[in-house]
């Protein structure tokens, strides 16, 4: 049995320890909105945030969260700048077919939370993990300026 | 546990209207609109080819589509007493924009208060709804006019009813944002309070509809309104094909053939029923013949999640017949193209005398250009979930082609399509792969080997690299005869590449019509003397429809050779492309040797070489064309025409001293007549550069073994932020909502890759003839 923090519930997870937290979090507890893209970190359509850190949750095993806190895409619109980031995404019509949002939504909100303001380069090194098959990078990277409040982010 | 698939909160029952008080569509939806007779005459077999009896005359558009248009409001429309609106989305969304587009276009004639309408996503079923084939970039360019008589329709039984309530002359009122006003005395009722004595109106006659004056849309064109569903994207709630939960649900992941053709021989399922939460262990049987939309066939394993599943199938023992392909090798096969290019083949088109031609010209010029198999590589594998209950067959899955997927699990599960039922969910991409339902089906099959137990079938991403429809591999080869100028007076084009219809015939060995319209027979250039021949190619893999399709190879091969000419000439590429298409003239399709005109009528499309111009004239003054620019940068232009739109783009690129590309900015032009959603428009451009960028410059998928040889997207690499363009700068040009409109979602992406190796070339002096550039510049 696996104990997880799970968006500040707890839950015993009786699976083999090694089960990533993905399929936890997606056919155990129902979250689907943390999504299935590679299963190798590769794409970043899973990212979640483990006690604040941005991570791939298709390579995460349970075993490894014991006392941590894991953050989803459900839950992340609580946090201030989670909700920012939101807002911003909604406000420039960031998404196209939209399954990817989620995890830039969380590798966003991550990097903001560590660099207010960040420059081109600081939001190049956070996000290149996370593919956009659609290519909406251009109003991805304007949605974290609006986020991080600059002036003048346009789509 | 979740309830199924449930879009709004407003439709969680199996019906595809809400439950909430409604009222227009309670009265019989049999009572069509006179006149939308499409219907009548024209239901034809779902699927492939969408082809009219020879007897009949030929029809286009959405007329020329499986079960044409509905627009009739009883079957689109709905109002709540509360004044909700709720508005039937009958097109597969998957990033176009489609469920905010759509729903607009009957708003806005509705006079609906885009606050209080809600969405809703049709089931399969193209009797009610008229065609759900989401793909060729059609859905507003068809349904535009059906959906605004929807619109109209209704706010005129509403008008029709309020005038009744007030015993006035029906003139005397008028619908307004959710209300119908009589402005004499100021009296108002809203959409909610009428909607029940509106039901009972008549229909208006289609000669009685009155559409507004585009000056009076209110949505239409401004592209000031949100996503409908960006709000639950943002959150994390919006419910794709992976996400449907039911209760009881098993998990499964199928072992395909590698190998085109390939069957199990046999399988030792012993120990992947020893992982723990593996169930069962089933094995789905191939379609005999050409795979169509069919399964693949394979062994699925059947577990209480995914994981285990997947751990399940790594443990399978299982002996494959590898069948005739086995040896299909890309390397080799390359050269079998490439021979074959070398060589004259069929003539498709031939205007003038090439070979006379060609021999008196100054100057001869050939090149020949290869482009490889590409994947879809949506975000979302394909995913689809079934459940069997008491004979029926529910569906969820993310499908562009909801009726195909209803049609075919009928025809697998051997029942009556009434009782099968198609739900769409959000589609995390689409590409064209998930216009082929195969996953649907191997979903219900499951179900049906579990008892109807709720199946989910997960594609994970190296099935979708490995079992994709995979985009066509070509050999694009190139002759010119050149005038004194370096201007073309004779032209030859050989396209080789193996065929879409090889996954449905497989005898095809040749392009279809609508392959060779899409860009090589119809290339609208100003030269008297042009060949087109198209040599044979045998398919070794399973070819589909990938975004734009075989524009991409024909649009790379003669925008890159128009480029090489004018290089040859001395000339500027900007103003030798513009003398090459030639003065603005009006052509038909049939001019230029294509009969198909992507379904369209060549009366009400004709192929119109000034707006061809004119994008590429806009592209390049808005970028800037002929600006100084440092060394190792370079812009480069290319035009292209397809889906009835117009598309230039002008790339910017920059190659550093060890020949790495960056992209600082593309300017891309789109003439695709008026637009309903210009921000969607601009989306799709956006998203069309960065694809094109992916396929240009790192998208390969190559064979070897008859294996598809990338596994995830460390080697299928697609285009991630620091690679695609730094800026892309979106330029429409202005409609009319008179004319017909054209396609969006696919016509963006051949110009951007011709135009990207086309600014390669002015940066480095290096011309790029086969694609991938991967590793070709680097020093």
């Amino acid at each position: 049995m696996t104990k997880l923090n799970v968006n500040g519930k707890q839950y015993d997870v009786d699976l083999p320890a090694d089960t990533p937290l993905l399929w936890v979090l997606r056919d155990e507890i129902g979250l689907t909105g943390t999504k299935f893209g590679c299963g190798m970190a590769l794409c970043g359509a899973c990212t979640v945030h483990i006690d604040g850190q941005p991570g791939r949750a298709c390579v995460t095993p349970i075993s490894s969260l014991t006392n941590k806190k894991v953050i989803t895409i459900e839950a992340i619109g609580a946090d201030k700048v989670g909700k920012a980031v939101q807002t911003a995404w909604i406000d420039l019509n960031v998404p196209q077919c939209g399954y990817c949002q989620a995890g830039q939504i969380m590798s966003a909100t991550a990097l903001l939370k560590q660099k207010p303001k960040p420059t081109d380069a600081d939001i190049e090194a956070a996000m290149t993990g996370n593919i956009c098959r659609c290519g909406t990078y251009g109003r991805i990277r304007a949605a974290i300026k609006q986020a991080a409040g600059e002036k003048g982010a346009t789509a | 546990m979740n309830a199924p698939f449930d879009l709004k909160g407003a439709m969680a029952k199996n019906t595809t209207l809400p439950d909430t008080p409604f009222v227009i569509a309670k009265v019989s939806r049999r009572k069509f609109l006179q006149g939308a007779s499409a219907l009548g005459g024209l239901v034809l077999s779902v699927g492939f080819p969408a082809s009219v009896r020879a007897a009949d005359p030929p029809k286009y558009g959405a007329d020329g589509m499986p079960h044409g248009w509905i627009d009739n409001p009883l079957v689109f429309v709905a109002i709540g007493e509360d004044g909700i609106v709720s508005i039937v989305c009958h097109r597969s969304e998957m990033g176009q924009g489609v469920r905010t587009g759509m729903p607009m276009i009957v708003a806005d004639e509705l006079e609906a208060d885009w606050a209080r309408v809600r969405v809703v996503q049709a089931t399969g079923d193209e009797a009610r709804y008229g065609n759900q084939d989401t793909d060729g970039s059609r859905s507003t360019r068809h349904f535009f006019m059906p959906m605004r008589r929807c619109g109209a329709a209704a706010r005129q039984m509403l008008e029709a009813a309020a005038a009744a309530r007030w015993k006035l002359p029906v003139g005397e009122v008028q619908a307004k944002n959710g209300e119908v006003v009589h402005t004499a005395t100021g009296r108002r009722l809203g959409y909610g309070a009428l909607a029940k004595a509106a039901a009972r109106m008549p229909l208006p006659a289609p000669d009685a509809i009155r559409l507004k004056d585009p000056s009076q849309f209110r949505y239409i064109g401004t592209g000031t309104l949100k996503l409908v569903d960006a709000q639950d994207i943002a959150t994390g709630k919006a419910q794709y094909g992976m996400d449907t939960r039911l209760p009881g649900m098993l998990y499964a992941v199928v072992a395909r053939p590698q190998v085109y053709g390939g069957k199990v021989a046999s399988f030792d399922a012993a120990a992947a029923l020893k992982v723990p939460g593996v169930v069962r262990v089933v094995q789905i049987d191939a379609t005999p013949g050409p795979p169509q939309f069919n399964p693949l066939g394979g062994v699925a394993v059947i577990a209480r999640n995914t994981w285990a599943a997947m751990q399940g199938r790594n443990a399978l023992k299982i002996v494959w017949d590898d069948g005739p392909n086995a040896s299909y090798d890309s390397v080799a096969y390359r050269v079998t193209l490439e021979e074959a290019a070398r060589k004259p083949g069929k003539v498709v088109r031939d205007e003038g005398d090439f070979t006379v031609a060609a021999a008196a010209a100054a100057k001869r010029i050939t090149a020949e250009y290869y482009l490889p198999h590409l994947a879809h590589a949506s975000m979302e594998p394909p995913a689809a979930s079934a459940r069997i209950t008491q004979g029926k067959c529910e569906v969820w899955g993310c499908f562009q082609s909801p009726q195909a997927a209803r049609d075919l699990v009928a025809k697998r599960l051997g029942m009556p399509v009434e009782n099968v039922t198609v739900y769409v969910t959000l589609l995390g991409g689409g590409f064209g792969r998930k216009s082929k339902p195969d996953y649907g089906i191997e979903a219900a099959v499951l179900s049906k080997a579990m008892d109807g137990k709720p199946v989910k079938v997960v594609w994970t991403r190296d099935d979708d690299l490995h079992n994709d429809y995979f985009h066509t591999v070509s050999v694009e080869h190139l002759e010119a005869g050149v005038d004194a100028k370096g201007l073309p007076v004779a032209w030859l084009h050989r396209s080789v590449a193996p065929t879409i219809v090889s996954t449905f015939d497989a005898n095809a060995t040749r392009e279809a019509n609508w392959e060779l319209g899409m860009g090589v027979i119809n290339v609208p250039f100003a030269i008297p003397n042009i060949r087109i021949e198209n040599p044979e190619a045998i398919a070794h893999t399973r070819i589909g429809w990938f975004r734009s399709v075989s524009n991409i190879p024909h649009a790379f091969a003669v925008q890159s050779f128009v480029a090489e000419l004018a290089a040859a000439a001395g000339r500027d590429p900007k103003d030798f492309l513009l003398e090459v298409i030639g003065p603005a003239r009006v052509v038909t399709p049939q001019m230029l040797g294509d009969t198909w005109n992507h379904g369209e009528s060549p009366e009400r499309y004709p192929v119109d070489t000034g707006r061809l111009r004119g994008v590429a004239e806009l592209a390049a003054k808005e970028a800037g064309w002929g600006r100084s620019l440092s060394k190792g940068s370079g812009l480069g232009i290319a035009a292209h025409y397809s889906f009835v739109s117009y598309v230039a783009a002008v790339v910017e690129v920059a190659v550093d001293a060890k020949g790495e590309v960056t992209i600082p900015r593309v300017d891309i032009a789109i003439d695709c007549g008026a637009t309903v959603n210009p921000d969607r428009v601009r989306a799709q451009m956006q998203g069309a550069c960065v694809m094109g960028v992916s396929a240009a410059t790192s998208g390969a998928i190559t064979f070897k073994g008859g294996r598809a040889q990338q596994d995830n997207f460390h080697q299928y690499e697609v285009a991630r932020m620091p690679a695609a363009p730094r800026e892309i700068r979106v330029h429409i040009v202005p409609g009319d909502y008179s004319k017909p409109l054209g396609g969006v979602g696919e016509p963006g992406v051949p110009p951007v890759l011709p135009a990207l190796c086309n600014a390669i070339f002015v940066a480095t002096g290096k011309r790029i003839r086969q694609l991938p550039i991967g590793d070709q510049l680097r020093i």
